[in-house]
């Protein structure tokens, strides 16, 4: 089995599991819906102010619904045993890594899916937009990829749940900036090469957070 | 118990006290040197002299997180745990130097800039890196296992290390992006004494890190080898438990 293979068997052993329990999934979403409430109420979002607010919302909604459900992706593994039985597959590290990573960025992808119409019904912006959907993908890419390493520490902690949104926030200060302002650039009816620098950043971000992540993560699951 | 040997085979650590000796001086010198040799800054006053203990602390800070960043990667590739005792030690000294440069840099802030927080990038990193290494603290001390407790915060201070640059990009933009009036006082022309000044301050700031450093990793190699003396103890006494049975 080459290594791509063996990455997606991963990701569909993850798909299976989570058709079979829905918990991720229906956990993010429900919280999302219930955080957009939440903000609209706190910040008292109508008309421009609601425009004005929406990326920095949407934002924050994704990065703490993201915190749920990679606890609750890697806490999974732990529970079931699951993990041992990757440690024991003859399979590199790095392929579980991404095995992991990808399964939880499709997770959140399909939350993202669904909230971006709800989004821009409740506030009355347009967010289907093909340059938004580029940016989420960025954005959700680097905060996946950094936050499924974490993830993998903190359910060894003594704290376990409470321990990812300490470790992960601080680290994903960068890409949320960057995808903020990017977003709020595109709302603002600006085009994808107006925030073409809060893009490369984004990109670059990326790049390094898979790079280190996949090199580190050998070390954090190591027996 | 080489360790052990170690730590009490000599009497004085000699290193160590010539450090402590060198930075008592020094840091009385940058504090002569602050109060009396500076010349008093033409637009903010006296108030300017807590940039001297501002820039020397954030520096310290800084320096100390990449030396943090440097032992986790000694510690990655060899597994030996003094790189992992160089890397906690530097942290904490790190956060010590990083917390008096946030509360200096918002006490200069509001004479300067009429608001304690003003958003400023290079004070918002500091406080984002505060943040950071607060986690690690956090992260260590939510650790049972000593192995286990090492390689997970390495590879996080690896992690958290990499961000850094990327975040005083992304506020440094974010501020561009929504100028700010208030951070207008940037460009503060430095005579050279207020050059010389500022290096003394960075030289016994310095030396104080390295002095402090080594202190906390003989502590920590100290409690290692306490740690072994306790096992030991505990195998002998149940040692002599089963003999008498």
């Amino acid at each position: 089995m080459n290594f791509i293979r063996k990455v997606f068997a991963i990701v569909a052993k993850d798909i299976a599991a989570e058709l079979h329990t829905r918990e991720m999934i229906s956990a993010m979403l429900v919280f999302s819906v219930l955080a957009m409430f939440i903000f609209s109420f706190a910040l008292d979002l109508r008309g421009a102010m609601a425009r004005a607010a929406a990326p920095g919302v949407l934002w924050a909604t994704i990065a703490f619904a993201g915190t749920l459900g990679l606890s609750r992706s890697l806490a999974r593994e732990q529970q079931s045993g699951c993990i041992d039985g990757l440690m024991l597959a003859p399979v590199d590290r790095s392929a579980i890594y991404f095995g992991k990573a990808i399964g939880n960025l499709i997770f959140m992808g399909i939350v993202e899916i669904v909230l971006l119409p709800l989004f821009s019904a409740l506030f009355n912006v347009s967010l289907l937009r093909l340059g938004v959907l580029l940016v989420m993908a960025l954005g959700t890419v680097g905060y996946g990829a950094v936050g499924t390493l974490l993830a993998a520490i903190a359910v060894n902690t003594r704290a376990r749940e409470v321990m990812l949104p300490v470790l992960l926030l601080p680290l994903a200060i960068p890409a949320l900036i960057a995808a903020v302002q990017a977003t709020g650039g595109l709302v603002e009816g600006g085009t994808l090469a107006d925030v073409g620098g809060w893009t490369r950043l984004l990109v670059v971000y990326d790049l390094v957070i898979v790079a280190v992540s996949m090199l580190t993560f050998e070390y954090v699951v190591e027996e | 118990m080489r360790m052990y040997e170690h730590t009490n085979s000599r009497m004085y650590d000699w290193l160590g006290i010539v450090l402590a000796g060198l930075s008592a001086i020094a840091v009385l010198v940058a504090l002569g040197m602050v109060f009396l040799y500076a010349p008093r800054e033409a637009t903010m006053g006296d108030v300017q002299r807590i940039f001297y203990f501002h820039v020397a602390s954030a520096w310290v800070g800084f320096f100390a997180f990449f030396v943090t960043f440097v032992a986790g990667i000694g510690y990655l590739v060899q597994g030996k745990r003094r790189w992992d005792i160089l890397a906690l030690s530097s942290v904490e000294i790190g956060l010590t130097f990083i917390t008096m440069a946030v509360v200096t840099g918002s006490l200069w802030a509001k004479p300067a800039w009429g608001a304690y927080w003003t958003w400023e990038p290079r004070l918002t990193i500091s406080a984002v890196q505060l943040l950071i290494y607060v986690a690690y603290g956090m992260l260590r001390s939510a650790i049972e296992s000593p192995e286990q407790k090492a390689r997970f915060a390495t590879v996080y201070g690896i992690v958290a290390f990499v961000t850094v640059p990327l975040s005083w990009f992304a506020i440094r933009w974010w501020r561009t992006i929504h100028p700010d009036i208030m951070t207008g006082g940037e460009g503060m022309a430095m005579t050279p004494r207020m050059v010389q000044t500022l290096l003394a301050s960075i030289a016994a700031f310095t030396l104080l890190y390295a002095t402090l450093l080594r202190q906390r990793v003989h502590l920590e190699r100290a409690a290692d080898a306490l740690a072994r003396l306790q096992l030991r103890a505990e195998d002998e006494k149940a040692l002599k438990v089963s003999e008498n049975l």
